[in-house]
């Protein structure tokens, strides 16, 4: 049996640890919490974005327009969303895991929001083409914005055939899946579909202006930075769901370790009075 | 007068929601108002101005910066990039930037012309709001 000094350290090294994870944990919930409130205002803009596009596409399937249409050279462009930090359950390896089994590392192109992310498919073998890990902690409309630009910049010089993103859709505290959805070219059946759709009956004859061209020029990179917006909001709430859930049971697998320990130090004090004891009364027998 | 319900939405917050007589803002083809009743329309929007005409005959003026907007008979939805009430508008950030856009745009080298120019139409429309309040 350990001696019970060892036993002692090695109790008092577990309980700082739980302190950490539970700290830890506290920080998460109130991070989700605001990341929560977040994706959700962020709600009602994309679904009236949606509905108009959808409404849009339905109308204009013979519209040749530039995203619409498949660049034919060009690599496969992926946006991967994953965390900074790690010590998030399965949060970052379950993307790079999807990312790496569903596209080839000679013919894909990563745009890296996250880390994590990013290095797990460098060591892959992956080519990082663009790394924007420092807006993860807390995106903005902005930070969306500029990442849509950089990626139809490279669309349209043919660089890209297609664009991808894959995040972490929030479902509830425990339960998140990984997201891919294709932004470019756009179709139909790709559109992002809304928890809430309000249906109206149909819509009226509607005009747009100057043209559909233009229209579509302006609306579909804002129907694209709303969705990657969108994405990342809900990759946060996640990251910081998942990392709760993963503090949560560390604290109390150490706890319970800490109990443990405190049984079998007990245990050891016991067993070394008891020895001294025998001891004495040996020594007291031997005298007599 | 005829109302309609209006929403105006940023991609964080619903901006405003309520009803409205009139609505005038610019597109890209020049400045509009929409009455109640207007012919089904989207409309891309440029950095302007935005009045807001309620019910009540109260008015409010706000900076629009980019967006599209969706008319509908009795409904219309803006659906804007950012957009600040009069009150909100920080004027000395504003001729800050202004003032960058200008030097930027009178270097002429190597710089986004496309990007000093946007900016400096953002600028102009937020001083241009804050003045008029």
């Amino acid at each position: 049996m350990a001696s019970m000094k060892e036993i002692k350290r090695r109790r008092a090294a577990i309980q700082s640890t739980a302190q950490i994870t539970k700290a830890m944990k506290l920080v998460a919930t109130v991070k989700l919490q605001k990341a929560r409130a977040k994706a959700d205002a962020s709600k009602p803009y994309f679904t009236v974005m949606y509905q108009t596009i959808a409404s849009m596409l339905e109308k204009s399937e013979n519209i040749a327009h530039k995203y619409l249409k498949k660049n034919d050279a060009g690599k496969t462009g992926v946006l991967v969303v994953t965390g900074n930090r790690g010590l998030a359950g399965g949060y970052n390896n379950v993307v790079s895991r999807q990312v790496i089994s569903e596209f080839k590392s000679n013919e894909t192109l990563i745009y890296a929001v996250g880390k994590k992310g990013r290095d797990a498919l460098l060591h892959k073998g992956f080519e990082v083409e663009g790394d924007f890990s420092e807006i993860v902690e807390e995106p903005l409309y902005k930070d969306a914005a500029d990442i849509t630009k950089v990626l139809l910049d490279d669309y349209e010089s043919g660089k890209l055939s297609e664009i991808y993103v894959i995040y972490t859709n929030f479902k509830n505290t425990v339960v998140h899946d990984p997201v891919l959805l294709k932004l470019l070219p756009l179709s139909k059946e790709d559109l992002l579909q809304p928890e809430t759709v309000e249906n109206d009956g149909p819509k009226a004859l509607m005009n747009y202006s100057p043209n559909e061209d233009e229209v579509l020029d302006a609306i579909i990179p804002k129907y694209i930075s709303s969705v990657i917006y969108g994405g990342l909001m809900q990759s946060v709430a996640s990251e910081n769901g998942a990392r709760m859930t993963a503090m949560d049971s560390a604290t109390s697998n150490a706890e319970e370790l800490i109990d443990k320990l405190g049984l079998q130090y007990n245990r050891a004090r016991q067993g070394a009075i008891t020895q001294e004891l025998t001891e004495i009364v040996a020594g007291a027998n031997a005298i007599e | 007068m005829d109302k309609f319900s209006l929403k105006i939405m940023c991609p964080d917050h619903v901006f405003f929601e309520g009803d409205a007589t009139m609505v005038e803002f610019t597109t890209t083809q020049g400045d509009v108002g929409i009455y109640a009743k207007h012919i089904p329309m989207v409309n891309v929007i440029a950095p302007g101005k935005l009045t807001i005409h309620c019910e009540d005959g109260s008015v409010k003026n706000c900076a629009l910066h980019s967006g599209f907007s969706e008319i509908l008979q009795d409904k219309v939805t803006i659906l804007a990039d950012s957009c600040e009430h009069s009150d909100e508008i920080d004027i000395a950030r504003a001729k800050e930037a202004k003032e960058r856009a200008e030097k930027r745009l009178s270097q002429r080298d190597g710089v986004d012309i496309a990007r000093a120019e946007l900016a400096l139409r953002r600028a102009l429309v937020r001083l241009n709001v804050a003045g008029n309040k």
